[in-house]
């Protein structure tokens, strides 16, 4: 197996061209900001168009044009970029338009800083934009991932009919880890509303303008009922070691790898501690919460923002089970040390105190 | 005549076959359009419909429609018809236009959408000379919400949002969108023109026409801007209407030519195909015939528990995160997994810089290296930020003469040595990144040199610097092995 060292941000480019992307609409923004770089090395040697855009304003609408014609098409950015954007990907939504962004987190509100931080989990998982819609999310947690949940994107983009949203921390679009890539390229299929400037297309109309009221509920029937097939058919995660599970801890990004090697220092020690990583943040693995609640005393969610997933979770739990809450916000990641410390923590509260193995095994 | 021929309209000048026959898009009376008896836009429709006929491309048109009166040009337009945000209408038509080029792109925008809410759009597609046709039409007010001031809102007219009139103290002036288009070099023509005779508009469906046919014919960015009245919204019969618009309107907006660059323009040629769908993993560099042949120098008898956590840090331009680069890049080609991560966080602002890299036997958890096993600190406040957190039994390599007593620590190995210096003497300070990675490769003994050496030429381009280096990385090696003896002699 022949792997390279690449960077997450560099890794979607490629993945996205190989995945038959031939448009990139950018705007440059840290940590973000490789993404276009990339884009604009190899785009058009792929026969594919790349420009820089004025604003992330101007970026989504150019996707919602390359879309229109029926043209694989994505952009990236990061927390103040992804609220402009919200517009044009309110619009796409509602005019059932394939696209893939990429939010490459950093810390807010306002300018906030570049470190990596989660806190675009509600204005990215919830839809930023108006009106009713959803965005189906997906949250890499490495560099491997960032190819491969690229290449998902773009087919549950066109499967849906949606924008489909990678949402990946500073850590992920920087880091560098071996990844490897399909050996071969995808020429999507023209989708059949594509207006493409030919005589067979001359009839399509992209619009989300639907007057009548009853029509408009129509429509918005029409976009429920996707977003509930993409609850039943497109929920992802990971678990890690949650079979005898009696603490859940869990977190997405670069909050799953570090919850992983506390879940291993903490078995060593003798606790039941697994890790549900969502890799769908929407639709939302609220099926795994409540399959995971009927041995698990306790959930843990740790964070780089505050409280945003631990809605969801709260949510998916409906009461059932306790959910502990950690976080570290502004750049700050919650380290190895802190998230174990807590968990054990948790675990003296609301485990009940067992003999050491041991002792147990002397006992015998 | 029946109660349903009293519906219809007799077309007696023959309708553009760029409309629809029957306006079906409309819910109801589908033979005419939604606009109001005198406003502009019926008559501008026309012109364009009838440049697209006679053009011959109704089959490559791409309408793209705005938000405000115009929004409705799907229903009328027998073409393909995307219908955009407020404003965003050169945006969406640049995206089409960019991936179709051979197809026709029209924008059809007002003045609140193109002059106000859109003006960054129209402003950057013009500049970047994007070969399509806008229609640009003003009336010098917001009609479809009911009649607020715009950019092209005359001084001193009233509108719902200038009660008393526009002042140009709170609302400042009229917006000249052509003349300030025509001030940009990539545009190809700019014309203003009116509808307030026969005459005008004659030379209206004339500009109309012009505008998409330099597109047709490839020349680039043209826009036509219409002065058009809007009785309903100005309270006026239409024939009142179309007197305002010519003779006080025009007073503000002069009708003209601003831009007519097509003699010189050439003509652009479509874009080549893109290479065959085969030839994309090589373009991209992920075919694995281009790449290093993966465990190249494996590790057969690397322990399962081999677990390097290294955190490197030191200035900015002192080959920190170069050094982590090639650490890993050698990790990976001896068979190991591998993570590089550079630093995120506020020591950013100091100007200081570190990366976590972490070589492992086993699938890596988490590439943040918070308690290193090994610190090459390269600068002062780098040991001071980070020392504490070396695990024990682990090793400080100190880029100094003399290691700082409060840093000291009973239970890690110390090796301080001015590296740059030694790199200095070796010919260029900047090699001493790879003097330390010497010493680091030495103590740590997992990594075969030739990984190293493998690493090295993947990331290191120039020939020069890659010999340099290699006497740094074998300088480090030795220093290491001094400092042993060093030690053997004082015991």
């Amino acid at each position: 197996m022949r792997k390279q060292l690449m960077k997450g941000n560099e890794a979607i480019v490629r993945s996205a061209i190989l995945s038959g992307c031939r448009a990139f609409y950018g705007y440059p923004i840290t940590p973000a900001s490789e993404i276009t770089e990339t884009a604009a090395l190899y785009m058009p040697r792929a026969g594919g168009v790349f420009l820089q855009a004025e604003s992330e304003v101007a970026a989504i609408n150019m996707l919602y044009g390359a879309a229109s014609a029926g043209v694989r098409a994505m952009t990236s950015s990061s927390g103040p970029g992804i609220s402009l954007m919200q517009e044009g990907i309110s619009y796409m939504a509602g005019a059932e338009l394939p696209c893939v962004i990429a939010d490459i987190t950093r810390g807010g509100p306002g300018l906030g800083n570049i470190a990596a931080e989660q806190g675009d989990y509600h204005q990215v998982v919830k839809g930023g934009g108006h009106g009713n819609y959803r965005t189906i999310v997906l949250a890499p947690h490495s560099v491997q991932e960032m190819a491969d949940l690229t290449a998902l994107a773009f087919e549950l983009a066109d499967r849906y009919r949606n924008p489909v949203v990678l949402l990946a921390d500073g850590f992920i679009g920087q880091m560098m880890e071996p990844v490897e890539f399909p050996q071969t390229a995808i020429a999507p299929r023209q989708p059949e509303y594509a207006v493409t400037g030919t005589e067979e297309t001359r009839g399509n109309l992209v619009t989300s303008l639907h007057l009548d009221i009853d029509d408009l509920e129509a429509h918005q029937g029409h976009l429920e009922a996707k977003y509930r097939r993409a609850e039943k058919c497109e929920v992802r995660a990971e678990e890690w070691r949650t079979d005898d599970a009696e603490i859940v801890l869990t977190g997405y990004g670069i909050m799953g790898r570090i919850l992983k090697a506390v879940a291993a220092e903490a078995r060593a020690g003798g606790l039941k501690v697994g890790v549900l990583r969502p890799i769908t943040l929407y639709p939302f693995p609220k099926l795994h919460f409540k399959r995971l609640a009927e041995r698990a005393r306790v959930f843990v969610v740790v964070e780089m923002s505050n409280g945003q997933m631990l809605e969801d979770v709260r949510l998916a739990l409906n009461g059932v089970r306790p959910v502990e809450f950690l976080s570290r916000v502004g750049g700050n990641v919650p380290s190895h040390e802190e998230v174990l410390g807590f968990v054990r923590e948790q675990a003296r509260r609301t485990l009940p105190a067992r003999e050491p193995e041991e002792e147990r095994m002397a006992n015998v | 005549m029946s109660s349903e021929m009293a519906s219809e309209y007799a077309v007696s000048h023959g309708k553009a076959k760029a409309f629809y026959e029957r306006y079906e898009r409309k819910e109801e009376l589908q033979h005419q359009t939604h606009f109001c008896p005198g406003c502009g836009h019926g008559q501008v429709h026309k012109m364009l419909a009838k440049a697209i006929d006679e053009l011959g491309i109704q089959n490559r048109t791409i309408l793209v429609g705005p938000v405000g009166c115009g929004v409705f040009t799907y229903n009328y337009f027998d073409v393909g018809n995307i219908s955009a945000a407020h404003g965003r209408a050169p945006a969406v038509a640049t995206g089409v236009k960019r991936s179709r080029p051979e197809s026709i792109v029209i924008g059809y925008q007002g003045d609140g959408d193109l002059a106000a809410i859109g003006s960054a759009e129209i402003l950057h597609a013009a500049n970047r000379g994007e070969n399509i046709t806008v229609i640009f039409v003003n009336n010098a007010i917001y009609s479809m919400t009911g009649g607020q001031s715009a950019p092209t809102t005359l001084l001193g007219q009233k509108t719902t949002t200038t009660p008393d009139g526009r002042h140009t103290a709170t609302e400042g002036y009229p917006l000249h969108v052509s003349e300030l288009l025509a001030t940009l070099e990539a545009p190809v023509y700019i014309e203003r023109v009116g509808l307030g005779d026969n005459k005008q508009i004659a030379q209206a469906t004339r500009a109309v026409r012009r505008t998409v046919e330099n597109q047709v014919r490839g020349l680039g960015f043209s826009m036509v801007e219409v002065l058009s009245p809007c009785p309903t919204i100005f309270k006026m019969t239409p024939v009142e209407a179309q007197r305002w618009v010519r003779d006080v309107m025009e007073k503000t907006f002069p009708l003209g030519v601003f831009r007519d660059r097509t003699k010189d323009a050439q003509p652009r040629q479509l874009p080549e195909a893109g290479p065959a769908l085969e030839e994309i993993p090589r373009i991209l560099g992920v075919d694995i015939e281009g790449l290093p042949e993966g465990n190249a120098h494996a590790m057969e008898h690397a322990a399962e528990e081999l677990d390097l956590r290294v955190r490197v840090a030191g200035f900015g331009g002192q080959g920190v995160l170069l050094l982590g680069e090639v650490l890993a890049e050698a990790g990976l080609d001896a068979g190991l997994e591998v993570s590089w991560l550079p630093s995120y966080g506020p020591e950013i602002r100091s100007g200081t810089s570190n990366c976590h890299v972490r070589l492992a036997r086993q699938p890596i958890d988490s590439p943040l290296v918070t308690q290193p096993t090994v610190l090459v600190a390269m600068n002062e406040p780098s040991l001071r930020k980070f020392h504490s957190s070396v695990r024990p039994g682990g090793w400080i390599l100190y880029n100094g003469e003399t290691f700082p007593s409060d840093c000291g620590r009973e239970d890690v190995h110390v090796l301080a040595h001015s590296f740059t210096r030694v790199a200095d003497e070796l010919g260029d300070a900047r090699a001493g990144n790879m003097v330390m990675l010497g010493a680091l490769l030495e103590i740590t003994a997992v990594l075969p040199e030739a990984s190293i050496d493998a690493a090295l030429r993947r990331l290191v381009k120039s020939p020069k610097w890659v010999a340099l280096d290699e006497r740094a990385l074998a300088r480090g090696r030795e220093l290491y092995r001094e400092s042993l003896q060093e030690v053997g002699h004082e015991s």
